[in-house]
């Protein structure tokens, strides 16, 4: 239960204590706003398997009959290549106006303004793992053999969450106060999209040495290319890279962590 | 002082005045930044275990800025709120409601917010429902309900829940006559019980005279006075008049 509060609590401890106490909330507003995405739903939550299902179904058309792209194995690269990019964009657009989403709460009682963040990544998370399932799929159905090297895709996911959670932060905090910064994220979203070689391969299209930038410097497509890489490919991990972008998404995240806490209370007079 | 169930240190806060802006106004320059305005100049008072506090104070006197630093909605500047691990919940009303939910799934989920274990709301799920008035409605998502149906449900959460510290910001009514009759009742009921710690605002003197056990006059941020119901009422609509 809250106990003391004052200006100088230690943060990163308030951080890991909130973050168990509100744990249970997370999951059930998460479950909760899970359901209510597809209750008026004809099919229900048969949906949820259906969506990434019939966009599989769309871009292996396009890819085989319009692209006809000579990448090995190109429906499962797009179709890991989209499930990456969904996540990352979802959660980002929706983060920008998500306080403005749950004034009604925030005006009435105390919760870390980031466990409305948590939240939104655990819903989309969710739709990720059901499409990381078709991915699976997908790949046995083309027969890409097995490999020890799989468990390298932990690292990368851990990667796409860190990152996600960390610049999703501050997008947060900063669509409190710019009404329109949604106008401005969805331009920009659409950039990093076809920057990132969601639909084509950076390394083989892209000149050298533009090639080696466009993948290291956009962590978007870093964390793509890499479980493109270590899922079909069997290429090895660029674990110099890897760790330069956990670190700064570790960095992001402290910040942000830090900034909210400060801020926050300030909020609540805004919206 | 073992039986103290809040312990208000010295507490400032402040808002400060950013407004929304947009992109627009940042390229031209109009987009000013912050002005500070204190709201509460270091408040420092006890409540013990039991008591009902009243507070008094004329409009933008500080009095549902210190309810809701209290509730922890707004964090303190400086100085300290300590509720000694006591549970505290403002009497809000509808936090969180999902609408395309039932009105059982909300319940759970408003607790939740207001701080309780899943184990604690589950345990008082029938008497909500009861309450309420609902159970031929609970299943139903909650954007089938009337207006009122909604005030009904997000009040019983509140009330039959029973935080340990309850805070009211100003005397509500919800519902029909007879709910209203009701939740007046439960109220008075939550208000007596020993152990419980409430804190009302309100304006009106002739219900904090009733209720309360002190009494906490907020002049402009900071407290004027504090002690006995009478002597504080009485010097207060002195000063009012």
């Amino acid at each position: 239960m809250s106990t003391k509060r004052s200006s100088d609590t230690f943060i990163p401890k308030r951080f890991f204590v909130d973050l168990k106490r509100y744990f249970p909330y997370i999951k059930t507003s998460a479950a909760a706003t899970l359901k209510s995405g597809v209750s008026g739903a004809y099919l229900g939550w048969l949906w949820w398997i259906l969506d990434p299902l019939l966009f599989m179904l769309v871009y292996t058309f396009i890819s085989i009959v319009v692209f006809k792209q000579s990448v090995r194995y190109f429906p499962v690269f797009v179709f890991i290549g989209l499930t990456t990019w969904q996540f990352f964009e979802k959660v980002t657009k929706q983060s920008v106006s998500l306080l403005r989403h749950n004034k009604d709460i925030i005006k009435k009682v105390y919760v870390p303004k980031h466990m409305f963040l948590l939240e939104n990544i655990c819903v989309n998370a969710f739709k990720f793992f059901i499409s990381s399932i078709l991915v699976v799929i997908m790949m046995f159905i083309y027969r890409v053999p097995f490999r020890l090297g799989f468990w390298q895709v932990i690292p990368e996911l851990v990667l796409l969450l860190l990152l996600t959670f960390g610049i999703n932060l501050f997008f947060m905090h900063i669509g409190v106060y710019i009404q329109d910064l949604g106008n401005l994220i969805n331009v920009a979203l659409r950039f990093v999209f076809y920057l990132s070689g969601v639909f084509y391969d950076i390394t083989g299209r892209v000149p050298e040495p533009w090639n080696y930038f466009l993948v290291r410097a956009n962590p978007v497509a870093f964390v793509m290319t890499s479980l493109r890489g270590t899922l079909l490919y069997s290429e090895p991990v660029d674990w110099l890279w890897l760790g330069i972008w956990t670190a700064v998404s570790l960095l992001l995240i402290v910040s942000g962590i830090y900034l909210i806490y400060r801020q926050e209370n300030s909020y609540a007079k805004v919206i | 002082m073992e039986n103290v169930a809040l312990s208000v240190r010295e507490l400032k806060v402040s808002y400060r005045t950013i407004k929304p802006m947009n992109v627009k106004n940042i390229f031209s320059g109009k987009a000013r930044r912050s002005s500070k305005f204190e709201a509460l100049h270091g408040v420092s008072f006890d409540v013990e275990k039991g008591e009902i506090l009243g507070i008094v104070g004329e409009n933008g006197s500080g009095k549902s800025t210190l309810l809701r630093a209290v509730a922890g909605i707004f964090s303190p500047d400086s100085g300290s709120v300590d509720t000694f691990g006591n549970s505290v919940a403002l009497l809000a009303i509808g936090v969180g409601f999902k609408k395309a939910l039932s009105g059982r799934e909300n319940i759970l989920l408003s607790g939740l917010l207001l701080g309780f274990s899943k184990k604690q709301i589950t345990e008082k799920m029938d008497e909500i429902i009861d309450f309420s008035g609902l159970r031929d409605f609970i299943d139903a998502p909650v954007s089938t309900y009337s207006s009122g149906m909604h005030s009904k449900l997000a009040f019983s959460i509140t009330a039959v829940l029973e935080p340990d510290m309850l805070l009211i910001d100003e005397v509500f009514s919800v519902g029909d006559k007879r709910f209203q009759k009701k939740s007046y009742d439960k109220m008075r009921q939550l208000i007596s019980s020993e152990n419980r710690t409430v804190i009302i605002v309100s304006h009106s003197l002739e219900t904090l005279k009733k209720l309360c056990t002190r009494i906490l006059w907020l002049d402009s941020g900071n407290v004027k006075m504090i002690g006995r119901p009478k002597e504080v009422l009485k010097a207060y609509s002195e000063y009012m008049s």
